[in-house]
């Protein structure tokens, strides 16, 4: 049965053969004793996360659902990776170019919406002063 | 003022608490007028091309980073025309009408401008804000957080008061740290208690980014709502952010599995020296049509952390509110503040806390401290775990539900000592510095803090190391609490991750309930239409909330105390000859059905003061019970029709008495003594000697009484429940008849 984002949620209780683990465990698998578990199994995929998007966009909430979809990217960058670019984008951190070097990286990554949402800062920023130098 | 010439009365009104705040006159230029600031700029929205070329009187060359913020990601401008030939006027009212539902309105603010969604809501007087909340709310359930810390950062505390909290009801648990590098250890004891007290609570940690980001890939918390905003660009910058950077710092918590709620609220840009002249509600509507563009779905708004600030403004309390239904309207969650100190008034702030109480909010306080104010290490505890029975008993007076549900002292003993219990059993499955059995049993009983032995506070910080640099996580605790005999805990902690991999609880106004379900505005939106629809307090959960620990039940405390009876009914009673008699008029149930009087005064002890006292003023007593009556005019009345002298004492159960007079009306007397909680048994000596010295026609002065003006409030109860006892032994046209004091009291007159 295909995903309904306006009859599906929670997808937890209602389409939980749709959730998996990083490791592909199904949701009703997972359990405390359960063999294959491990703490880096219990987080949202990245497929979980764009599903999330898809409710909200169900719902009428355009940008939680843009949000949940840079959520979605992200998911699968390391830690550090993320708070490098969210350093990079602080106020005066980050040349034009730097910026537009974090978009390329996170294009490169199939993260589209987020390299967008860099270059959206970028532009702005020179605007108003916010850029590095 | 001169000393020599003061009115008492101002001096004493200037001893009161409301007077250690300062209240000032608004004053533009520093941001410190609440709302229709003289600064603000006219709504404008000009569209050329399909293209924003003006937002609010500004041209694009002149926006600021926020401006550009909310034109790329937050305006949707085929809305935005319709709005456009719409009144504010209009929009006032529709988000009064009880017939334009939420969907609508939340659609129509997409197309509304910072500038124009602030002056509609400020045309809401706060009747109507509190109306529009209630309305506009995203969930149809209001809910609460509570705030859990100790100053010894106390982890078997903190487990304790965090399982309580759960077992109160709070949907979401916050902590934080003294030392961050306790961070690991405090977010670890929140966990494992709040899923001890109800499996589903949401916890954080508030900390700095980076260590959060790494608590929650630990599986130790699920919500953030850290991340500040702000209403002016400069404001925003001095905080080393701009939108992009905390839009996609949402992102990359969202990406974690962390709900994350944003912060904001009026006063903080006039604090900080930068709020470019413009009232604090435009500022406010500039963060949250942000908060809205950036994703988030929510923000805990309400001013926060400045309050007092805004509240030292005339309309303060009304910017406040005014805050929270805007965010409410731009269809975010709200967590609506009442966590920061308001006023050191207890009117004014509870005064305060009605607009968002009443309506109820996703999240009526953003941390209500469920342990002593002593212990709050959030600089708040507005209200804390003193004020938590007026919190259940102005939800049981209003039949509204506020989000904290009551719990019995035993209980409440159980839950706190099996999470003291199992984060005992964690920090010794991990070689933790022992959580030793005197802690556990503190924890479980203490008043606060200051009652817990200090820890070895160096050692706690190793172990805190310890979680992040072996990488600890809820697995492990879960595991640790399965082995050790609390496999209900483990399996809500493990339930807890299972709710990060399907990650429901991201979407708007998320909150998991008992059993498991995710509830939020997705699959449980506030379609409040008015009455009868939406959420109401109704059936098993107002019986809940209104089950206080405390309440009594009625039956019992009518009823007769067993006693012996102090008197023996001799016949029917009638009217006497002799001119010194006075008559003791009692009621129908005293002596028999009742006992003692109010303030448990045996009723043989009365009487035999009463007798006394006619006796010590020359003067023969004699009883009466009057049974036609529970009325203490009437038994006084028909005692003294009865009596030789024509003068008789009327006598309630309760204890209320009279002095009569045959030849009064019935409702007319010599004395009354109303007071009965404040007469005492030489009170009734008194009563006695007086009525005597009436018959026998010698000068009296009336028997001094004390004014109580909170006896009615203390015991309107009690008394009407001894009446209805009284009443109830009423037979309708019941003659008198004669009783005899017995030798039951005998030995206890004086």
């Amino acid at each position: 049965m295909s995903f309904d984002p306006s009859r599906d949620y929670p997808l937890g209780s209602t389409r939980p053969e749709l959730v998996r683990t990083p490791g592909g465990i199904p949701l009703d698998e997972l359990s405390l004793h359960g063999e294959r578990v491990e703490a880096s199994e219990l987080r949202a995929t990245p497929e979980t996360l764009r599903l999330q998007a898809d409710v909200a966009r169900a719902a009428g909430r355009s940008q939680l659902a843009d949000n949940l979809l840079r959520a979605s990217e992200l998911a699968g960058l390391p830690d550090e990776t993320i708070l490098e670019i969210y350093t990079a984008l602080r106020p005066g951190r980050s040349t034009a170019a730097e910026l537009e070097g974090w978009a390329e990286q996170l294009e490169s990554r199939a993260a589209t919406t987020s390299a967008a949402f860099v270059r959206e800062a970028a532009r702005v920023y020179a605007k108003r002063g916010l850029l590095a130098g | 003022m001169p000393a020599d010439r003061r009115s008492e009365r101002f001096v004493a009104r200037e001893q009161r608490e409301l007077r250690r705040e300062l209240l000032i006159e608004p004053l533009a230029e520093l941001g410190l007028v609440a709302m229709n600031g003289p600064n603000d700029p006219e709504p404008s929205l000009v569209i050329e091309d399909g293209r924003v070329v003006e937002l609010d009187g500004r041209p694009e060359h002149e926006w600021d980073a926020l401006d550009h913020f909310v034109v790329a990601n937050g305006l949707d401008l085929e809305v935005a025309q319709e709005a456009a030939t719409l009144a504010d006027e209009t929009i006032a009212r529709m988000l009064v009408d009880v017939d334009v539902p939420r969907a609508d309105l939340v659609r129509l603010s997409r197309g509304l401008t910072p500038a124009r969604l602030a002056r509609v809501i400020a045309m809401l007087d706060p009747v109507e804000l509190m109306f529009a909340l209630k309305k506009l709310r995203a969930r149809r359930a209001p809910a609460n957080q509570a705030h859990v810390t100790n100053l010894k950062e106390n982890p078997a505390l903190l487990a304790a008061d965090a399982a309580e909290a759960a077992a109160r009801g709070f949907a979401e648990i916050e902590t934080t740290v003294g030392v961050s590098r306790y961070a690991p250890l405090n977010a670890l004891a929140i966990l494992v208690g709040s899923q001890t007290g109800r499996p589903g609570v949401m916890t954080q940690c508030a900390v700095e980014e980076r260590l959060n980001l790494r608590l929650a890939i630990a599986g130790l918390v699920t919500y953030a709502e850290t991340l500040s905003v702000y209403g002016t660009e400069r404001v925003f910058v001095d905080g080393d952010d701009t939108p992009w950077s905390k839009a996609f710092l949402a992102s990359a918590y969202a990406s974690r599995g962390v709900k994350v709620r944003f912060t904001s609220g009026g006063g903080s840009e006039a604090l900080m020296g930068e709020s470019e002249g413009k009232s604090m509600l435009y500022l406010e509507a500039r963060c949250l049509a942000l908060v809205r563009a950036a994703g988030s779905q929510g923000v805990q708004n309400g001013s926060i952390s400045c309050v007092a600030l805004v509240l030292a403004v005339p309309g303060g309390t009304r910017e406040v509110l005014a805050e929270n239904v805007l965010a409410a309207w731009l269809d975010l969650e709200v967590a609506s503040g009442n966590d920061a100190i308001s006023s050191h008034s207890a009117i004014r702030k509870t005064a305060k806390l009605m607009g968002q109480f009443l309506p109820g909010t996703d999240f009526v306080t953003s941390g209500y401290s469920s342990m002593p104010r002593y212990d709050n290490m959030f600089g708040g505890g507005n209200y804390d775990s003193d004020d938590l029975d007026e919190w259940l008993t102005i939800q049981r007076d209003w039949q509204v539900d506020a989000g904290i549900e009551p719990l019995d002292e035993e209980s409440a003993l159980a839950v706190r000592e099996r999470a003291a219990r199992a984060i005992q059993a964690v920090f010794d499955a991990f070689g933790f510095p022992p959580v030793t059995e005197e802690e556990v049993r503190l924890a479980t009983t203490c008043l606060d803090s200051r009652d817990l032995p200090d820890r070895d506070r160096a050692a706690d910080v190793v172990a805190a190391d310890r979680v992040l640099a072996e990488g600890l996580s809820a697995l492990d605790v879960a595991r640790a609490l399965d082995e050790r005999g609390f496999p209900e805990v483990a399996a809500a902690v493990f339930d807890m991750q299972r709710h990060r991999v399907a990650a429901d609880y991201l979407q708007t106004s998320a909150i998991i309930a008992a059993d498991g379900t995710v509830v939020s505005a997705v699959n449980d939106e506030n379609r409040y239409t008015g009455p009868g629809t939406g959420y109401r307090l109704e059936g098993e959960r107002w019986e809940r909330l209104q089950r206080l620990p405390y309440a009594i039940d009625a039956r019992l405390l009518g009823a007769a105390q067993g006693a012996a009876s102090p008197v023996e009914v001799l016949g029917p009673a009638a009217r006497g000859e002799s001119a010194d008699e006075v008559v003791i008029a009692v009621g129908p149930a005293f002596g028999a059905a009742l006992s003692e009087t109010i303030n448990g005064l045996a009723h043989g002890d009365v009487l035999a003061e009463l007798a006394a006292g006619v006796r010590e003023e020359g003067g023969v007593p004699r009883i009466v019970r009057i049974t036609r009556s529970s009325d203490v005019a009437f038994i006084g009345h028909d005692g003294a029709r009865l009596s030789g002298s024509g003068i008789a004492v009327g006598l309630q159960s309760k204890g209320t008495a009279l002095i009569h007079r045959a030849d009064l009306e019935p409702l007319d007397n010599l004395e009354l003594f109303g007071m009965a909680p404040s007469l005492t048994l030489a009170s009734y000596r008194q009563i006695g000697r007086n009525a005597a010295g009436y018959a026998l026609g010698h000068a009296v002065a009336p028997v001094p009484t004390v004014l109580d003006n909170f006896a009615r409030a203390k015991l309107i109860v009690r008394t009407t429940l001894l009446h209805a006892r009284e009443t109830a032994e009423v037979v309708r046209g019941g003659e008198p008849v004669e009783l005899m004091l017995g030798a039951v009291v005998a030995t206890t007159a004086s």
